[in-house]
């Protein structure tokens, strides 16, 4: 078993970072043995809360009732892609998760990496992830950032082969980080993401280990001059404490 | 605590061997049907503010979150596909999560300090003293718990009752990092496979 289907239980109960979250759920929406045995595994983590029953106070049934006859409730979840627009999208009809699944997964393969990882996320977000919650909030603003058309790319080649990209977008004012063969950090290492801010290097979130990913870099990128990538010791640290790997110049700052 | 509404059909809803499952009552919660909708609450309410309550802890925010949770649930029924598990397991994923999210961002500013240590400490040993129910269902959970392994069992409870992320379970339980999810992942299909659930 590979190890990314192992983060299965914890996944299942809320148990993995924001990072790892966004990692799986991406591996969930090409793996449906995963898919299976998460859902199996939340039937088995929903029997728990049968030994800490406690009845809410009766108010809160009276107020409940009453904001609901003000909240119109969400259509049914109907065709819609993510994809290019060669990805013709069919008349809008319910369909059920799997079958979308069935259909967007050989455009999972064919895609490029980025419309991919973009179609994973959107999948594996339903129906499971309420849509207010902060994973999809990420999800849709390095959606965003990817498919602007006015985004700045800046590549760089590792001489092992990997490869990192980092996107900016002005419009969304984010950027994101895309990596491909990346090799993971050393023992006890992380590899932390910066915005370089006049001359400063601000923390911008931690890569999680995985060679192929797609990383939303936390701040506001519009006023940062670079973007850097560092090693740091696990949990990430404050201020980068080594030479980065590789800066990323951006323009326009 | 007793009266506690057995699920998925609920006496007070429409009452009689007829009264429609969960499931049912999301699909109709979903064309706007608030009946549907109170019943869905009555026999889920328990559950969700007793998981919310022991996650969270202060009654107040427990309160705000079961409410925000039944909301949510309301307002994106038709999103629940009954190919992939039960209604209550749906239920109670979101009520699960946002509880999470609310402990963690409150949280996130002091997580590493030395006191959520000691909260791990009650977290492990208070686990069963709450609650103290005779149904049936409830003893058949308990029972299902003490076929775990010690460690499985305390990776669980901290994991879903505690709220911690299963980096943060491998260090209260002093366990080599990365080891904790497998725990938590044996122990949830050990606990499955003896209820016989299915999703």
């Amino acid at each position: 078993m590979s190890e990314i289907h192992a983060l299965s239980g914890a996944y299942a109960v809320d148990a993995l970072d924001p990072a790892e979250r966004l990692l799986f759920e991406q591996h969930l929406a090409t793996c449906a043995d995963c898919r299976a045995e998460v859902d199996s595994l939340r039937e088995a983590a929903a029997m728990l809360p049968e030994t800490t029953l406690a009845e809410p106070p009766p108010a809160l049934r009276e107020r409940l009732l009453a904001d609901i006859s003000k909240v119109r409730p969400l259509p049914p979840v109907v065709e819609t892609t993510p994809l290019p627009a060669r990805e013709t999208a069919p008349p809008a009809e319910v369909t059920s998760l799997d079958s979308r699944r069935r259909r967007l997964r050989p455009a999972l393969v064919a895609a490029a990496a980025v419309a991919a990882l973009i179609a994973g996320g959107v999948v594996a977000s339903q129906p499971w992830n309420d849509d207010s919650g902060s994973q999809q909030t990420q999800l849709t603003a390095a959606d965003r950032v990817l498919k602007d058309p006015d985004a700045q790319h800046v590549l760089k080649e590792f001489p092992d082969g990997a490869t990192a990209t980092v996107v900016h977008s002005e419009a969304e004012g984010k950027a994101v980080l895309l990596t491909s063969r990346m090799p993971s950090a050393p023992n006890g290492k992380v590899y932390e993401l910066w915005l370089q801010k006049d001359g400063v290097m601000v923390p911008a979130g931690l890569m999680p280990d995985k060679a192929d990913q797609t990383v939303l870099l936390s701040g506001d990128a519009n006023d940062a001059s670079a973007v850097g990538i560092t090693v740091e010791p696990a949990g990430g640290s404050d201020k980068p404490t080594s030479a980065p790997i590789a800066l990323f110049e951006l323009e326009g700052a | 605590m007793t009266g506690i509404a057995p699920v998925p059909s609920d006496g007070t809803a429409s009452g009689g061997p007829g009264a429609p499952d969960l499931g049912e009552l999301f699909r109709r919660s979903a064309r706007g049907d608030e009946s549907a909708f109170a019943a869905v609450y009555d026999a889920t309410a328990a559950r969700v503010h007793g998981l919310v309550l022991r996650v969270i802890r202060d009654p107040a925010q427990a309160e705000e979150v079961t409410q925000e949770t039944f909301l949510e649930a309301w307002r994106i029924a038709s999103r629940f596909d009954p190919d992939r598990g039960s209604a209550l397991s749906w239920l109670l994923t979101l009520a699960h999560r946002r509880a999470v999210d609310r402990v963690r961002s409150a949280e996130a500013a002091s997580r590493r300090d030395a006191t959520y240590h000691d909260q791990s400490v009650t977290v492990a040993h208070d686990s069963t003293a709450e609650a103290a129910t005779t149904a049936i269902e409830t003893q058949r959970v308990r029972q299902a718990m003490r076929t775990l392994t010690d460690v499985q069992r305390e990776a669980i409870e901290l994991a879903y009752f505690g709220g911690y992320t299963h980096t943060e379970v491998a260090t209260m339980l002093d366990l080599p990092v990365g080891t904790a999810k497998t725990r938590i992942r044996d122990g949830l299909i050990r606990l499955r496979d003896s209820l016989g659930v299915t999703a």
